[in-house]
Formats: C-alpha cells, sequence, structure tokens
C-alpha cells in the first residue's frame, strides 16, 4: 500500500513534469511535415529493436503471457510517462505487477545496452502498435533519464 | 528427429482439424451440442470421448478428483476470495458444490484422508470425512511453511507418497542463475546459490505440522522448475517434469538464433531418486544433439558436454512447451497399452517467440516396467482453438492439472478459461 502511494506520487510528479515539457515542446511548431516521417522511420527502426530485443516476452502482438510478462496494450506503463516507462528499459522491473485483474510476474532485465536511440526507437513502436497512440520518445529524453537513473 | 517427426506428422493434422473446429464454432452453438458434436472441441484418439463438464470457474491449476465423483480444484487467483472450488461431476456436466480456502495457488492431492493443498509459500492440509469431504474448510492445518516466493516460479507444486511423506517443489527464482536474471549476456553465478532453498524437490513429513526448511530434506537438486509430478508404483519412484530455462538467444544471441532458441532446451521427464542432481543451472539438455550441454552461463557454446554429475533424462520433449502436469495412468478404462503410462499435461509455450507457439495439448508417454518405453503421442490437442491460436500462443484453454477418477476416466483443468474436461473411453 505504501508503495503504490509513493509511486502514484511519483507519477504524479512525472506527469506534471511531463506537461511541462509538452508545453515547452508546442513553443517551437515548425517542421509538422518532418516529425510524421521521422516518427514513421522511428517506428520502422523501432520494431527492428522490438523483434529482437523485446518479442520473446512480450510477443507479436504485445499481448504479453498469462501470469508472466505484462502485456503492452493500452496500459498506463505504456501510453503515461515516459520517464517512467524510460526508466524501467534502463533498470528493468522486478516487481509483481497488476493489470486489468491479472498479476504479471516474471524477471524483467535490465536493458541498459540498448543505445539511447534504440531505447527511443522502440518506445516509440510500442507507443503506436498494437492499438496503443501516444506521443515519440526522443534519443535525447533516454539520455537524460539514463542521466538521471546513473545519478541514484 | 522427434520434433521434426512430430511436426511433419502432427502440423497438417492440427491444421485439419483446426479448419473443421473453426466451422464448428462459427455457429457457436450453447456448449452442450458442442460437446456431443466435437468432443468440447478437442481431438482424441478413436474411441474417446472429451466432455467439458464446467467452465468459468477460474484459474484452475491443479485438481484431485474422489472416489464420490467431486472434483477438488486449486485456483492460482482468489475467485470471490476462495481459493479452492469444489466440484461434483454428475456424468456430463459437473456443478460448484462449494467453495473454500483463502490462499491462491497451485497445487492439491488427496492422501491417507485429507486434502492437502498449497499456496506460493505455504502447505495446508484439511481433514476429509468418509465420504472425502472437508470436515472443517474454514481451519486447514499449516503443513508446511515460508518456502521461498521470489515472483519466479513461485507456484509449489505438492505430491504424496505411500510411505507418508510429503514432496514440495521449490521453483528456482531465476531462469539460468546469472548474476542479473534474465540479463543479455550475464554469466551464471559462481556455486549457484540459489540451490540452497530452491531449484529442486523438498520432502516433508506428510503428517506433521508448521515445518519449515529444516524439517525437510532436499531430495532432488538442480531442477530449474517442476508443476508435474508423480509417483511411479511400477517401480516405486518419484518421476517429475522440469521446465526447462529460457531465452538461449536473448541472453547469447551470437550462440543461439531464435529458431534454435525456440526449439531448445528439451522439457525433461526424470526418474528421480533421493539425492539426484538433474544439473540446473550448469547444464541443459539437447533433445537434437541428445546430450547434455554445458549451460552458456557457465562457459558453455551449445555444443561443449556439461552435466557430467547430473542424471540423464528419462524422456526428452521439445522446448518451452511448458508440461504442467504429470499423472501415472493406473486405470481400467482406457485401453490396456495406457495402462501405467504417463500422460502430460503441456500448457504451452511463450518462450518460442517470433517463432510460432506450440503445445497447448495431453501428451501420452508409454511406459514399460516402470520406464519410458517408444515414442510419445500427442493424446488430446484442440485445446487453443485453432492452429493459429497455437501460433500466435493466444490459446482459449491451457491444459494444466490432471486427474484420474475411480471409473479411469481422466481429468484435464484449463487455467486460462477454467474449464474441466473429461475425457473417457468406450470400445
Amino acid at each position: 500500500m505504501r508503495i503504490k502511494i509513493i509511486a502514484s506520487c511519483v507519477l504524479m510528479m512525472l506527469m506534471y513534469a511531463g506537461a511541462q515539457a509538452q508545453v515547452k515542446h508546442k513553443a517551437k511548431p515548425k517542421a509538422k511535415h518532418s516529425t510524421t516521417t521521422g516518427l514513421a522511420a522511428s517506428i520502422a527502426k523501432g520494431k527492428t529493436v522490438y523483434m529482437q530485443t523485446c518479442v520473446s516476452c512480450h510477443q507479436v502482438d504485445g499481448g504479453g503471457v498469462q501470469n508472466m510478462n505484462p502485456p503492452l496494450i493500452k496500459t498506463t506503463y505504456v501510453l503515461g510517462d515516459k520517464t517512467k516507462l524510460i526508466t524501467i528499459v534502463l533498470n528493468g522491473f522486478n516487481e509483481s505487477v497488476e493489470i486489468e485483474g491479472n498479476t504479471y510476474s516474471n524477471t524483467m532485465p535490465s536493458h541498459d545496452f540498448l543505445k539511447d536511440e534504440d531505447i527511443a526507437n522502440v518506445l516509440t513502436f510500442v507507443r503506436n502498435s498494437f492499438g496503443n497512440k501516444a506521443p515519440a520518445v526522443t534519443a535525447a529524453e533516454v539520455t537524460k533519464v539514463r542521466a538521471a537513473v546513473k545519478k541514484t | 528427429m522427434k520434433n521434426r517427426k512430430f511436426i511433419t506428422v502432427i502440423l497438417p493434422l492440427v491444421a485439419v482439424c483446426g479448419l473443421i473446429l473453426l466451422n464448428a464454432l462459427k455457429s457457436d452453438p450453447p456448449l452442450k451440442h458442442r460437446n456431443i458434436a466435437d468432443n468440447a472441441g478437442l481431438t482424441l484418439p478413436t474411441g474417446f470421448t472429451g466432455t467439458a463438464l464446467i467452465t468459468g470457474i477460474g484459474s484452475a491449476r491443479h485438481i484431485a478428483v474422489t472416489p464420490q465423483g467431486n472434483i477438488y480444484v486449486k485456483i492460482n487467483r482468489l475467485k470471490n476470495g476462495k481459493g479452492i472450488v469444489v466440484l461434483h461431476d454428475s456424468g456430463d456436466k459437473a456443478e460448484v458444490v462449494s467453495s473454500f480456502g483463502n490462499f491462491s495457488g497451485t497445487g492439491i492431492y488427496i492422501k491417507n484422508g485429507y486434502l492437502y493443498a498449497s499456496s506460493d509459500e505455504n502447505v495446508y492440509r484439511f481433514k476429509l470425512d468418509a465420504k472425502n469431504a472437508v470436515i472443517d474448510p474454514e481451519h486447514p492445518e499449516t503443513v508446511v511453511s515460508g518456502l521461498i516466493n521470489r515472483h519466479e516460479h513461485e507456484a509449489k507444486a505438492i505430491l504424496l507418497d505411500n510411505a507418508g511423506n510429503l514432496y514440495v517443489n521449490i521453483g528456482a527464482y531465476s531462469n539460468s542463475c546469472q548474476v542479473k536474471d534474465r540479463q543479455k549476456g550475464s554469466m551464471g553465478q559462481k556455486g549457484c546459490p540459489i540451490l540452497d532453498s530452491a531449484a529442486g524437490i523438498w520432502q516433508f513429513k506428510a503428517d506433521k505440522l508448521n515445518q519449515h526448511y529444516g524439517d525437510g530434506v532436499r531430495y532432488a537438486t538442480g531442477l530449474r522448475n517442476v508443476m508435474g509430478m508423480d509417483w511411479n508404483y511400477q517401480d516405486n519412484q518419484l518421476f517429475v517434469m522440469q521446465h526447462g530455462r529460457d531465452q538461449l538467444h536473448d541472453i547469447f544471441p551470437e550462440m543461439f538464433d531464435q529458431k534454435q532458441s525456440a526449439l531448445l532446451p528439451a522439457e525433461c521427464l526424470y526418474a528421480i531418486k533421493k539425492g539426484d542432481n538433474a544439473g540446473w543451472p550448469y547444464m541443459y539438455y539437447d533433445q537434437i544433439q541428445h546430450k547434455k550441454v554445458l549451460m552458456p552461463e557457465y562457459g558453455g557454446d551449445g555444443k561443449k558436454a556439461g552435466g557430467e554429475n547430473a542424471i540423464d533424462p528419462a524422456a526428452a520433449y521439445p522446448g518451452h512447451l511448458a508440461p504442467n502436469g504429470l499423472l501415472f495412468y493406473t486405470g481400467d478404462q482406457f485401453p490396456a497399452k495406457y495402462k501405467n503410462g504417463a500422460f502430460i499435461a503441456f500448457h504451452g509455450s511463450w518462450n518460442r517467440a517470433p517463432e510460432p507457439q506450440a503445445g497447448y495439448f495431453v501428451v501420452f508417454q508409454p511406459f514399460k516396467n516402470g520406464k519410458p518405453d517408444g515414442q510419445w503421442v500427442v493424446f488430446a490437442n484442440g485445446f487453443s482453438g485453432s492452429q493459429a491460436q497455437t501460433e500466435s500462443g493466444r490459446a482459449e484453454h491451457r491444459p494444466c492439472g490432471l486427474a484420474q477418477g475411480a471409473d479411469g476416466s481422466l481429468y484435464v483443468s484449463d487455467d486460462t478459461k477454467g474449464t474441466i474436461y473429461k475425457i473417457t473411453y468406450k470400445k
């Protein structure tokens, strides 16, 4: 319970930070076209990373595995705060997680061996596949989180 | 070898059955009519009938059947706050009689007037009356407590023998005892410390309460995780089905491609004697090379032999099929060739992606004089719903527990839709 409260506090703080970042992003409206093609390219590259690194646990359809590996379909983990999501990829995740009444308990290892760009692309792919629709993750965002994670 | 033969022979068969099934499902008739028409969706050898007795009872893991036709089902995720469901089988259907037990889990077994059931940390028992009904469902006795549950291979399968012993699987809280579990390139821990308290079968006294690790004996070690186990009374020993390691490709991509990683290592049947070591995490069994191979985390390369001190498997099956139930058939209802052979419920793979998934069936392994004898065959198939659902891993039903009824019928549980199947034979 205490962990849940702490987690939701952290989540709210991160959401606030995320909202701030989005405001900043709005300030430069140029090059909309290149953003779209950039998104498509990022998704395509991200799919390659996914099929090499993530697929054996999270499956081709992103649906995960009963009792073991959580689904990546429209969950708050995937669609929510980017920092939290990037941190999971960098640090791994070793707690039971409950999603829609099901518990998933397998160990997710750290994937800090992936380059910032690969993590950005694979998360962008996941956030725009399996019925998901969420803003892209950039390599700069991963770099920032990686630096913060290293400090702690 | 075995596996290729299996694919060439079974796959077309499954595909055809899948198509027939798909057509049958189109109109989606009521369960009862489907039962009669198509064996509840199962493909069985000639003369066998499959019936779905009930569905939707929750994540039905292991099961135990009484001579009075009651079925005790252990539920892995509490339903209405209860972890054990009691069903009564009235022939072609079953009804819920009651539910009790405020703990979730996998293991359940009836022996010597008690119903034993496990959570992921403890083993409990309930006294049974002369009709095998639980006398006091609210107050179980604690037989063993404090077993390791670290959110990986946490389910505690249980079994009792005729000599007053309780056997409990304590699965490894790890895939391959790496320094960092499942981490790409991470090597194995020296003198794997997990083996001290897990990755083996522990033996406790069946009638002593409040036991802990110190009261038990590590009966067998080097077993990564075991769900299916049964006692073979022909040669009076324990047999277990091990879940082999995952992710050879993810962790060592330079040594194993995704195809190899989908097939390797074998899921092994072991005949266990007290003190045996099955070799995890230092080796795995390669069913294609027919040998014990040094684990890559401990210096292996997919070819170097390993496990010099480890016992050989009694039989080996394709990788990742997840054997969750093992039952020696001792009934007289089925044809003679089934007597004393082993049924194995393969829950179905997940660790084969992006290659097609496989399993979701019940296998029969012939035995002679207490030893596997001859080629295993798929006995009951079709749990997944279709070939496409098998390959994607999105199976409708997944076989998990096995039990034999007093009349020799075979019961199979499904922990996805909560269906209990009964398979019977008529000449």
